[in-house]
């Protein structure tokens, strides 16, 4: 039966067309809770094995099993790596979202399907490769209960046929994957087989896509930004670490703990250098996160924007009261609850100005795994430079997706502790005032609990307080305390990472980016010149506040594309009040936000459409 | 001929580490004259001082509210932390985590624990975390004036005529069956009773949770609240005559072997209850629980030790945390060699 849709598919298929090598995306759509993720990994591995640049969206329902879900892949010998709105190749197994997939795919795609679903019917303008996966997994798994999770990992092994994967690449893919778990493996590369030879006798290649060996991943790394976090923060030298789970964060820390177990116990006592707690929500988080930056830990909590609602009055204590601590806020998209398992860059507002009164804090924006890993431990060291809570606001799609990526760098610079007065030195001074801005910069010096001398004590508070950190009310005490704070806001200032910057010569237009969005602009700044002729300058934007050559480069240009993934355009919205009114001015906005990453061609579309009303 | 003489001063008091008694005292209150809490100030300086804990190792916490202003009138010389409403016990938490050589004695109020913070209080119970917790309980709000707060006895009547009409949650009761291990009740004017139980509290390795009846005696010191001088003093029915003996005194009080029970607490120290009822065993849950169901039946406050448990392990030892401080441990223990790293990148290949 399967050879009456090749004769069909035959008679229709476009004649000699044109063949595309090592550039095309695949989408293959399951049910979740299928076991689906591991085929999809070992394909992702065994294109990254062959030498192909090669990501992994993965589109999942905030649910646990039934709904459907995506997994994007895709391969590209540009070394682009945002995720591409058009789909090449459609793996469509499930029976809910399968009729919607195949019509929105556009003349010449390929798809490979569950024969039951009969999806032949819906379009003749596409390649149609029927699979009987039911027929295939009885044979090869007699375990009846089994065949849900390995069936999917036939379509790895009819994609390796129809597109040139080697399958000893999946086999070592599938290796990695299952480690000790040798039955497993053996199972599932059963039904890689299984689905490769029925593609090699059933199923003659008739779409354009191929992928070949090439060498441009070598040496290269697999990994997701929460990870990559995390051995950030442990490199970081973490001590305390305090959380309450939530999606997309969780896995920060819960990878966390597995390095930490792994590499933080002491080797001669076999005591833990670190603390872990789950704790009972995330204002308990915020809290032993401040109790022990007071009391001297390296301290962090990770979370998404429901449990940074929750933090905010913890977030003008750490402010005013001027308390160490890292908050990775991986951010998800919506307001309330929204839709927790798809991605934007919804907070950055809310977050610079987390709390009531005269609140702002210091935000850092990695764009890739690599930054993940280097400004958590950035991000510690301003922490306790500033003595101020310190935000990294990385995404779904950064946090959860695996990224390709050179190896991270071992640190090179010793932990910035900060300006912390041992009893020595206080007894040296002669004096100790926890708020005076002895250096002019509006950081001050503290003593850690413990230290033993009678002048090293303070009362460390959120209500009003002069230098020696005793209660005041008096209003000359309050405004000094509050410009001294924006004196260290303004020393921050220099100090944060400071941006990217791509000049184009000449150039009137400027794109300015963050985070994730980077890896969607860099292909659009390609797309602007190859399609449209238009060179424009790009400056990506790793932190706030906003420093000098970020301002520099607005003024530099005459128009101002700002880049975000939240309706309210709020990184423009930002700039716009650091910027002077002119400069804010020739900002002009590219919006993204229904939850999926961020393509090139959604920026550039909105980048030439504005550029023709200029 | 007449001589005069001035006699010699007499040698000032100190413990054992030579420091007098001024070494643990605070900044003046700034509460109302003869409010509880300043008396509760007042036994804390002096368990300090006599147990002679050096003040630099004494993390003071606190949330808001009249009780959590409190932590600024005595040992100027510790280190303090007032932090947000209902949510010392976080803070407590994290302080615990980064230096587990500190004391920490957390000062809350009944409307910071039993109302805002009954979420963060439950938890801190049931974590045993090594904090003396102390609530500072007049059943209603001081410094918003006078609202009811959770611990307001059902029936009890505010100054404005307002009757409180829903049953009060029991701090104690909660605290014995979430896992504190030392849970008392006193009275803020029962100097000695309350003495011995703080000094027990330092003594003690794990949550030691103390809930103080501490009149507001601008709020709620009259006829119709049953938190007044007057009710407390008429209902009060203490448990046990407490008395505290540190571990490194000798045992000079006299007690009849057999009528009291002696506890031995972590640092050696050893506490007293010279029963008044027959039959109390402060280590059994089940015993300190019908005790309080009875007293809250009878209309009663019982006061004294009602539970103890020197077994069970500590937050901190089920971390198993290195003995130093984490907060200050050196850079070669905390950041792991780049062979690690190394280690992780191959696997990530």
């Amino acid at each position: 039966m399967a050879t009456t849709h090749v004769e069909t598919r035959e008679a229709e298929a476009p004649p000699e067309p044109q063949k595309v090598l090592n550039d095309l995306s695949i989408q293959v759509a399951t049910v979740n809770g299928s076991g689906s993720q591991t085929a999809n990994t070992v394909l992702l591995r065994a294109i990254f094995q062959m030498g192909i640049p090669v990501s992994g969206k993965n589109l999942f329902p905030s649910n646990i099993a039934g709904l459907p879900t995506w997994f994007s892949i895709r391969a590209s010998k540009h070394g682009y790596i945002a995720r591409r709105k058009e789909i090449d190749f459609l793996v469509a197994m499930n029976p809910e979202s399968a009729e919607e997939d195949v019509r929105e795919l556009k003349p010449s795609s390929a798809v490979v399907y569950d024969e039951r679903l009969n999806l032949k019917r819906l379009r003749n303008d596409c390649v149609f490769y029927p699979v009987p996966f039911d027929q295939l997994v009885a044979p090869i798994c007699p375990d009846a209960k089994l065949r849900k999770l390995v069936r999917n990992m036939i379509y790895a092994g009819v994609l390796a046929k129809l597109l040139g994967i080697e399958v000893e690449e999946i086999q070592k893919a599938l290796h990695k994957q299952f480690r000790k778990k040798a039955k497993a493996a053996e199972l599932n590369w059963n039904a890689v087989r299984a689905g490769f030879e029925f593609a090699e006798k059933n199923l003659p290649k008739a779409d354009r896509f191929f992928l070949e060996r090439m060498d441009a991943t070598r040496g290269k790394i697999i990994i997701d930004g929460n990870a990559a976090a995390a051995l950030g923060a442990m490199f970081a030298g973490v001590t305390v670490v305090t959380w309450y789970p939530i999606t997309p964060s969780s896995t920060l820390c819960e990878t966390l703990t597995e390095y930490l177990k792994r590499y933080r116990i002491d080797p001669e006592t076999k005591k833990a250098t670190f603390a872990i707690v789950q704790t009972e929500d995330e204002l308990a988080a915020i809290g032993m996160v401040l109790g022990a930056g007071w009391a001297g830990a390296r301290a962090m909590t990770a979370t998404s924007g429901p449990g940074l609602s929750l933090m905010a009055e913890f977030a003008g204590l750490g402010y005013y009261a001027e308390v160490p601590a890292v908050i990775f806020d991986v951010q998800r998209l919506g307001p309330s609850t929204g839709l927790p398992t798809r991605t934007a860059q919804g907070d950055v507002l809310s977050v610079a100005y987390l709390s009531h009164g005269d609140t702002k804090h210091p935000l850092l924006f990695p764009c890739s795994v690599e930054e993940c890993y280097s400004m958590a431990m950035e991000a510690f060291d301003l922490a306790e430079e500033f003595q101020t809570p310190i935000f990294v606001l990385m995404d779904l799609d950064l946090g959860m997706n695996n990224w390709m990526a050179a190896p991270f760098a071992y640190p090179a610079k010793p932990l910035a502790r900060g300006k912390v007065l041992s009893a020595e030195d206080v007894e040296r001074l002669g004096l100790f005032e926890r708020y005076r801005d002895v250096d002019g910069d509006g950081v001050g010096y503290r003593t850690l609990p413990g230290t033993n001398h009678p002048l090293a004590a303070y009362f460390t508070r959120g209500s009003g307080h002069n230098e020696k950190a005793a209660y005041s009310e008096r209003p000359a005490d309050y405004v000094n305390n509050m410009d001294r704070l924006a004196r260290k806001f303004e020393t921050a200032r220099h100090r944060v990472p400071g941006p990217v910057l791509q000049e184009a010569a000449k150039a009137e237009v400027g794109i300015i980016a963050y985070g994730s969005s980077h890896w969607a602009v860099v292909e659009s700044l390609d797309q602007l010149k190859e399609e449209e002729g238009l060179e424009a300058s790009y400056c990506r934007v790793r932190a706030f506040p906003f420093n000098q050559p970020v301002k520099d480069f607005v003024r530099r240009h005459r128009r101002v594309y700002v880049v975000d993934q939240n309706r309210d355009a709020q990184l423009c919205q930002l700039l716009r009040l650091e910027l002077d009114a002119d400069d804010g001015k020739k900002l002009r906005s590219v919006r993204h936000y229904d939850g999926l990453p961020l393509d090139a061609r959604s920026v550039t579309d909105s980048i030439v459409v504005q550029e023709e009303e200029k | 001929m007449v001589t005069t003489t001035t006699p010699p001063a007499p040698p000032k008091k100190t413990n054992r580490l030579g420091l007098e008694i001024a070494a643990y005292k605070g900044s003046r209150s700034t509460l109302c004259a003869g409010c509880g809490h300043n008396a509760i100030s007042e036994r804390i300086i002096e368990a300090f001082y006599g147990l002679g804990v050096e003040p630099h190792r004494v993390a003071k916490l606190s949330g808001i509210g009249c009780s959590s202003k409190s932590p600024a009138y005595f040992l100027s010389t510790a280190y303090g932390f007032n932090a947000v409403h209902g949510r010392m016990p976080s803070i407590a938490t994290g302080t615990m985590l980064a230096n587990r050589t500190l004391v920490a004695i957390g000062v809350s109020g009944d409307g910071d624990t039993a109302s805002i913070g009954i979420g963060q209080f439950v938890h801190l119970m049931r974590r045993n975390l090594p904090v003396i917790y102390i609530i500072e309980d007049n059943g209603v709000y001081g410094l918003t004036k006078g609202q009811f707060s959770a611990t307001a006895d059902l029936g009890s009547m505010l100054k404005t005529g307002v009757v409180n009409d829903l049953p009060a949650i029991d701090t104690c009761a909660l605290a014995i069956l979430l896992g504190a291990s030392y849970v008392a009740r006193s009275f803020s004017g029962d100097k000695r009773q309350l003495l011995a139980l703080l000094e027990g509290a330092i003594a003690h390795r794990g949550t030691a949770m103390l809930d103080v009846i501490s009149p507001c005696v601008t709020f709620n010191d009259h006829e119709g609240s049953t938190k007044s001088y007057s009710y407390v003093k008429d209902h009060d029915e203490p448990l046990a005559d407490v008395s505290f003996i540190p571990f490194f005194q000798d045992l000079t009080v006299d007690y009849e072997p057999g009528s009291a029970t002696e506890i031995t607490l972590h640092d050696g120290s050893r506490l007293l209850l010279k029963k008044l009822t027959s039959d109390y065993d402060p280590t059994k849950k089940t015993e300190a629980l019908r005790v309080l169901t009875e007293a809250h039946d009878k209309g009663e406050i019982v006061t004294g030790l009602f539970y103890v448990d020197t077994k069970s392990k500590n937050f901190l030892e089920e971390l198993n945390l290195v003995d130093e401080p984490l907060a200050t441990l050196p850079e070669s223990r905390v950041r792991p060699p780049k062979q690690v790293l190394d280690e992780v990148m191959e696997e990530l290949r």
